[in-house]
């Protein structure tokens, strides 16, 4: 209630009814008439954009323990391709690997003929499976790098009472390692999870129908320019302040680290 | 001192966008490739028919014209934000466009095709296209026309370019692609158009497909529509057309 | 070399690379000038904004930090892509209204001065963040040090602040100036005939789409793996004579 009250100052009183205000303007003299229409398309978009937004952080994760694993404690066969992958995928331009993978690849077809009559070939024809292994591939670089931080920074002295104990390495790493490190990089990890929301629009470029392509596809249809961004900026903030809300539920509910100097 | 001559790089920066005020005329074309009209080639230069015709317009109503590349999904916003003065950019002109901006008279005027796989049986009617995967390119006519007739379509693709619908025809990605005649009969003509043929014109309708190619100003822009109309009949009536075109393609396309 | 290229395949991809035409090596090269020239001067402009939003954060009126937190919290949880077509569009269109609303007519905005601007704003949100906590980590001492002597504020920014913080503000610093080069590839999709732009287009006239984009990936790459370098030597020269500081950073 003290927060509350602290938050509610005269000035701030002020800046949220300028806002409303604001808003309110936005919502009347602005051109919405075009929404209905695009609504059920609209939705499936943002339906589209949480699926990929979720497939690939889960799998970019699941990516991004070996890569860290390998990179923090790993012999250098392992150690020098993770550090080289995570180099070259935060060193290029999102935009260009996603372009490289889709186009630059499908430019490879007609020279195998034999691709049309394998068994992958209707998901090769989809565009979303590129989508998805570009955006995976690029969480799991970036991940991978915090990871190799996180696997590093865990107290070496109770993986060494865990040997003592005779604990298999298996459990070990399942039970003290990976918890402690996935703790520990969790602050980060919602930061990392808004940076990917924010990188799928990119994915519109290469045919896949999100809830970005639905604006320009408002945009081209209507010639309407500026409410359909503006919405879609507000779509994504929303998201985005999901997503820092549920990582905060999260942390809260993660007992309190052991205090590190 | 590397961030005393980062500001001071970003003070001269911010002088040198004092912007200046407009004489030019900024014509606005696509900035992705759209051979043989428009596109880039490897020195850097533009070079196509629709680049020829815009240098032989703005001679003959004698204005100086400035090729800006803009992207095309966004030229119709770039010319009512004021980026570029007019669109010469093989754009239809159709009642939609009409709405937000205004047209000079057409300069040239061609059908528009379906093209497909040759393996494939097709053609350009919806029942032909029915359960097949059509692509085309966004903001266009095109897409118009087949959000309009091909709804039995399994799916329509939207591309940012023509040049990625092709592309993916070529990979197999698509089945078909609808666009205009003449960029496509050059796209069959290459190597790399070979494993497709034009299956055929789509079924006429004025009201999307518009009534020919012009070019496009600012709502009210009228003097220069009117210097653009001027040019434009001028190269019609001196031949200047004609010898463009015959360069380029084997029969007239006004 | 010759023929060692030829059984590689590799010669038709040498000489779609090479520097003059019919090579497009030329035009990926301007395109890659272009690039730099937009991130550099969005890295600058970012930084302007990045200091007075950081004064403003910390030393400024109640209304203006609780604006400098929409600002900053807005861009950062926009998608870029989409800040750059509002920016864009809107930027453009404020100042040509302006401009014609003061009797000077329409005015034109160059392809850099718009990108530089647009990139500039979005940097300037993570600028603020990082000169902020940087401004933090200065021992108050050394502030409280410069009033004593009177030296003036602007002095105090100069001679103190500036350089005290170089050393807090380098490693976020560094990442910046590689997320602007690395989004000046986003400004291929409002039009702007930068690396990513020239890569498609030199891939789409070719269709040698694989070899096209691997190179400018070496490019990005290239320079990443440079400024990397450079910032290491800038931080390493920004912290000289800092060891007693080592413990108390934080």
């Amino acid at each position: 209630m003290t927060g509350w009250r602290a938050f509610m100052q005269p000035h701030r009183i002020f800046l949220m009814a300028l806002f409303a205000g604001l808003f309110l303007w936005c919502a009347l003299s602005l051109r919405w008439d075009w929404l209905p229409e695009y609504a059920p398309l609209a939705l499936e978009g943002l339906w589209r954009t949480i699926w990929i937004l979720v497939v690939t952080t889960v799998l970019g994760f699941a990516l991004a323990v070996p890569l860290g694993l390998a990179q923090a404690v790993g012999p250098w066969y392992l150690s020098a391709p993770a550090k080289a992958f995570c180099t070259v995928i935060r060193g290029t331009p999102l935009l260009l690997q996603i372009w490289l993978l889709y186009y630059g690849l499908g430019s490879l077809f007609p020279q195998f003929p034999w691709i049309r009559g394998s068994e992958l070939w209707p998901y090769l024809r989809q565009a979303w499976p590129y989508a998805v292994l570009a955006l995976t591939l690029s969480y799991a670089g970036y991940e991978g790098e915090v990871m190799r931080g996180a696997f590093a920074s865990v107290n070496k002295g109770q993986l060494e009472a865990a040997r003592a104990f005779g604990m298999p390495r298996l459990t070990m790493f399942r039970r003290i390692w990976l918890p402690q490190a996935i703790r520990n990089v969790l602050p980060t990890l919602g930061g990392e999870t808004i940076l990917q929301l924010k990188a799928t629009p990119l994915v519109a470029t290469i045919t896949v129908i999100e809830i970005y392509s639905v604006s320009s596809r408002v945009r081209s249809d209507t010639f309407i320019v500026y409410e359909p961004l503006l919405l879609l900026a507000l779509v994504y903030m929303i998201i985005a302040g999901i997503i820092a809300l549920a990582f905060k539920k999260i942390e809260d509910r993660v007992p309190d680290r052991p205090h590190q100097g | 001192m590397t961030l005393k001559t980062i500001l001071a790089a970003a003070a001269l920066g911010a002088v040198a966008a004092t912007a200046t005020l407009a004489e030019e005329v900024k014509i606005g074309i696509a900035a992705e490739p759209y051979p043989p009209f428009a596109s880039v080639d490897a020195s850097g230069t533009w070079i196509g028919w629709e680049v020829e015709v815009i240098d032989a317009v703005c001679a003959a109503a004698a204005l100086d014209c400035v090729l800006t590349p803009v992207a095309w999904d966004g030229i119709i916003p770039s010319l009512t934000g004021g980026q570029i003065d007019a669109i010469m950019a093989s754009m239809s002109i159709t009642e939609e466009r009409m709405k937000t901006i205004d047209f000079s008279e057409a300069y040239y005027n061609t059908p528009t095709v379906v093209v497909g796989d040759k393996a494939l049986d097709l053609d350009a009617t919806p029942e032909g296209l029915k359960g097949k995967i059509l692509g085309v390119q966004a903001s266009t006519i095109h897409q118009a026309y087949a959000q309009q007739y091909f709804t039995d379509a399994a799916e329509i693709r939207i591309y940012q370019t023509q040049d990625e619908a092709n592309q993916d025809l070529v990979a197999g990605r698509i089945d078909a692609t609808q666009a205009d005649s003449i960029a496509m009969a050059d796209f069959v003509s290459t190597d790399t158009g070979a494993c497709c043929e034009v299956k055929g014109t789509v079924a006429d309708d004025p009201a999307i497909l518009g009534q020919g190619v012009g070019a496009g100003v600012r709502k009210g822009d009228s003097d220069l529509r009117a210097a653009l109309n001027k040019g434009i009949a001028t190269i019609l009536a001196d031949g200047t057309h004609a010898a463009i075109t015959s360069r380029y393609f084997k029969a007239s396309i006004y | 070399m010759e023929s060692l290229l030829d059984t590689l395949g590799l010669s038709q991809s040498v000489q779609l690379l090479s520097l003059s035409p019919p090579g497009w090596g030329g035009n990926l090269l301007r395109g890659l000038a272009n690039s730099l020239q937009i991130a550099l001067g969005a890295f600058g402009f970012g930084l302007v904004i990045g200091l007075f939003g950081a004064y403003g954060k910390l030393y400024g009126g109640p209304i203006l930090r609780d604006l400098l937190a929409i600002y900053t919290t807005v861009i950062r949880a926009v998608p870029e892509l989409v800040l750059i077509l509002i920016l864009y569009y809107v930027g453009s269109d404020l100042i040509n209204q302006a401009s014609v609303a003061m009797g000077y007519g329409r005015v034109e905005i160059s392809g850099v001065v718009a990108g530089i601007w647009v990139l500039g704003v979005v940097q300037g949100a993570y600028s603020t963040e990082v000169l902020r906590g940087a401004i933090q980590a200065i021992p108050p001492g050394q502030l409280e040090a410069a009033r004593a002597f009177g030296m003036p504020p602007l002095m105090t920014l100069r001679r103190v602040t500036i350089p005290a913080m170089m050393s807090f503000a380098t490693p976020g610093l560094a990442n910046l100036w590689l997320i602007a080069t690395k989004d000046t590839a986003l400004l291929a999709i409002v039009g702007f005939s930068e690396l990513t732009l020239e890569t498609r287009q030199a891939a789409g006239s070719t269709r040698a789409y694989f070899t096209f984009f691997l190179a400018a990936g070496a490019l990005y790459l290239i320079v990443t793996l440079f400024s990397g370098a450079l910032f290491a030597r800038i931080e390493k020269w920004a912290r000289r004579g800092q060891h007693s500081l080592k413990g108390g950073m934080k």
